[in-house]
């Protein structure tokens, strides 16, 4: 069974048709990303999946239960799947280990001390338990979003959902944040990153797929995409990219 | 000077006592506007069409009429209908709902002032609507709101003065008591406003301290 | 008394009777409402000044100033109301002799100064301070300098939370009543005195008067808001 299945998925806003008919699947343990230029609805499909947005047409189904069906517990699917968003969106309110080990406490019900534990062990896995105590505004953008990443795994989730989490941060915090990641999708998380970071897509995506204009133009293997793209859209807009990152 | 000092002294334990009746009026309608504020609030932000024009009615209704009037129909007015309540009650639940009117629209600017990320995030996790309003948007709110609220309850102590219009007896009513008999009416109502300052100060003070230790860094204005 | 027999006084079960009275008294509250409004006029009209004066002395006043500005504010508004009323009626009676009014116009006057001089200093201090410099640059005197550049500026920024102001002090003029003022509320009393009861539907009937004349007052400030716009200078918040 496919772990993520988007089935013909169709989205507007107003005039604005911002997915036209996208489908893919993905299996666990992979890692696939979405790449396109801006406004083509990547965010979106990514926030439809946890039906943080809800579609207009089409079907999206993880691990057999299909989440846009209203009658799905929604909350419970979603404490299923992880999203970590561009501007990180840590509980301000709370030290980085209270984000962490909220999700595990009040949704999943978890004691006080395992939670403590889980979240130690995650901020340990993201290299920042000697953070445990700070509040977001005192973390660098790069410990920021390496706190969500974190949030994200304490929920022990089926699917991670990367939504461009390293395109709010100053390039040279850009590092720390790919390397966690790496080190996630390498230890077997099924993982779907919308980025544009090349060098992340080469060494651990199985899959790229470009999105223009709501629709799925091409998808290949990193290498094969990056070096010999098929279209000729798909082609410009990867000499885009590498003119203005590198 | 000895005179007045006399008179001080001698005035002193029926203002005190009105004191202590007015802070009594002011605690119950702290805790009572407050919840109540919270509430209207949520039910603005968060209620259906049948919610939201029922809270901005109440709202409106509080806010526009004054406050003496609002405890004239409770304290004289109900009895019409058949409730009757006694005038230290009345005060205490018209100021309430004279001042949840007011905080109602504090509480609504500062829960709104929470990024719309953080219920994304906390819904992202799992959490219900419910949950993350409680966990996630109310704590932050909650900060913001403390200039405001403290305020308010300041202005929630000063109405308590109304009291003695319909007869409860707060410090007002003891201080007119106390002209009545004596003609001394700078004198006693100086010191009844001096009360009234030490009072407001204290409770100022006491909630500045409170804001200091709620400050989480980064939320929130300065 | 009423033909049917006996001295019965209108009670709920006859309740258009209340209702009938408070047409006919119309006018009457109306007129107290107009008193009401006079009140407000005048105390508004002092408050203002006070109030100007007072921020004036507290952000560009000198050190003595600037703290007797602040003590009279905090003075102004931490005293309630009422006994800021009942010291200047019952209390100066002694030595000048107020009338009701013109007591309530001093005592509410002054007390919406001390409000008013807080929304002014919010509205100077949002004033970038280069202004006052580069008015003095030009050689204006500081008093020249606040009346020719800050103040234009200040009172556009003022008009929002002044509305507000407006409306509470419109609602303050109701506690005129405990020093004796015929206003509004006042005459509201005389009629369920004199109805023996009926005071929920009286006193409603005022509140609605009272509601109307601040939504009606809320309305012309905005509209008068939106005149003073200017580029640069648009509605803030809310």
């Amino acid at each position: 069974m496919n772990l993520l299945a988007i089935e013909d998925v169709y989205k507007s806003y107003g005039d604005l048709e911002v997915l036209r008919g996208v489908s893919f699947v993905m299996q666990k343990g992979e890692t696939k990303v979405l790449i396109g230029p801006s406004g083509t609805g990547k965010s979106t499909l990514l926030k439809c999946i946890n039906r943080l947005i809800s579609l207009d047409k089409g079907k999206i189904w993880l691990e057999g239960t299909e989440v846009t069906n209203p009658k799905t517990n929604i909350d419970m699917i979603r404490s299923t799947i992880g999203f970590v968003f561009q501007d990180f969106n840590l509980f301000a309110h709370l030290t980085a280990l209270d984000n962490v080990r909220i999700g595990p406490m009040k949704v999943k019900k978890m004691k006080r001390r395992e939670a403590t534990e889980l979240a130690m062990e995650e901020l340990h896995r993201v290299g920042l338990e000697d953070k445990a105590d700070a509040y977001p505004a005192e973390l660098s953008g790069g410990q920021g979003q390496r706190v969500s990443i974190a949030r994200a795994l304490a929920m022990a989730p089926k699917l991670i959902l990367f939504d461009e989490p390293t395109s709010a941060l100053d390039p040279e915090l850009i590092g720390e944040v790919l390397e966690v990641m790496i080190d996630l999708a390498k230890s077997g998380m099924t993982m779907l990153v919308v980025s544009h970071e090349m060098g992340f897509s080469r060494s651990v995506a199985k899959e790229v797929i470009f999105i223009e204009k709501g629709k799925i133009i091409e998808k290949g293997s990193p290498s094969q995409l990056f070096t010999a793209p098929k279209h000729k859209r798909t082609e410009e807009f990867l000499h885009k990219i590498t003119e203005l990152y590198g | 000077m000895a005179n007045f000092i006399e008179f001080v002294v001698d005035s002193l334990p029926n203002l005190l006592r009105g004191t202590l009746i007015g802070l009594k009026i002011w605690i119950i309608c702290i805790s009572s506007g407050t919840i109540l504020g919270i509430l209207l609030a949520l039910g603005r932000i968060y209620g259906n069409k049948v919610i939201y024009a029922l809270c901005t009615i109440y709202i409106e209704l509080f806010r526009g009429t004054p406050l003496l009037v609002q405890i004239f129909v409770i304290y004289l007015g109900l009895p019409d209908i058949g409730i009757v309540l006694t005038p230290v009650l009345s005060v205490s639940i018209a100021i309430g709902l004279n001042t949840a009117a007011y905080q109602a629209e504090y509480f609504r600017g500062a829960i709104q002032s929470v990024k719309g990320g953080q219920m994304l995030a906390a819904r992202a996790i799992g959490m219900s609507k419910f949950k993350a309003i409680i966990y996630i948007i109310l704590p932050q709110g909650l900060r913001i709101v403390i200039p405001q609220w403290s305020n308010e309850v300041i202005l929630e102590l000063k109405m308590t003065s109304l009291g003695f219009a319909v007869g409860a007896t707060e410090l007002m009513a003891e201080a007119k008591a106390i002209g009545f008999k004596t003609f001394r009416y700078t004198e006693v109502f100086m010191l009844a406003a001096f009360i009234y300052l030490v009072i407001v100060a204290l409770v100022s003070t006491l909630l500045k301290i409170l804001e200091g230790k709620a400050r989480i860094p980064g939320l929130g204005s300065p | 008394m009423w033909e049917d027999g006996g001295c019965e006084a209108p009670s709920l079960e006859e309740s258009d009777v209340i209702f009938q009275i408070l047409i006919g008294e119309l006018p009457y509250l109306l007129e107290g409402a107009g008193i009401a409004l006079t009140l407000l006029a005048a105390l508004l009209g002092l408050g203002f000044v006070f109030g100007i004066v007072l921020a004036i002395l507290e952000v560009y006043g000198d050190r003595f100033s600037s703290i007797l500005a602040a003590a009279i504010e905090f003075f102004f508004r931490g005293v309630p109301a009422i006994v800021l009323l009942f010291l200047f009626y019952y209390g100066l009676s002694s030595i000048l002799d107020l009338s009701p009014f013109a007591a309530a116009v001093l005592a509410l006057g002054l007390r919406s100064g001390a409000y008013q001089s807080q929304i002014f200093k919010g509205a100077f201090q949002s004033i970038a301070s280069g202004q006052m410099l580069a008015a003095q640059t030009l050689g204006m005197s500081k008093i020249k300098a606040v009346l020719y550049i800050i103040l234009p500026q200040a009172m556009r920024f003022a008009i929002g939370p002044w509305s507000s102001q407006f409306c509470g002090d419109l609602k303050a003029t109701s506690f005129a009543y405990l020093v004796g003022v015929s206003e509004l509320l006042r005459r509201g009393s005389y009629i369920v005195a004199y109805t023996y009861g009926n005071a929920l539907t009286v006193y409603g009937f005022c509140a609605l008067i009272y509601l109307i004349l601040t939504r009606a007052g809320t309305m012309i400030l905005y509209r008068l808001e939106d005149r003073l716009c200017v580029p640069g200078f648009e509605r803030r918040g809310t």
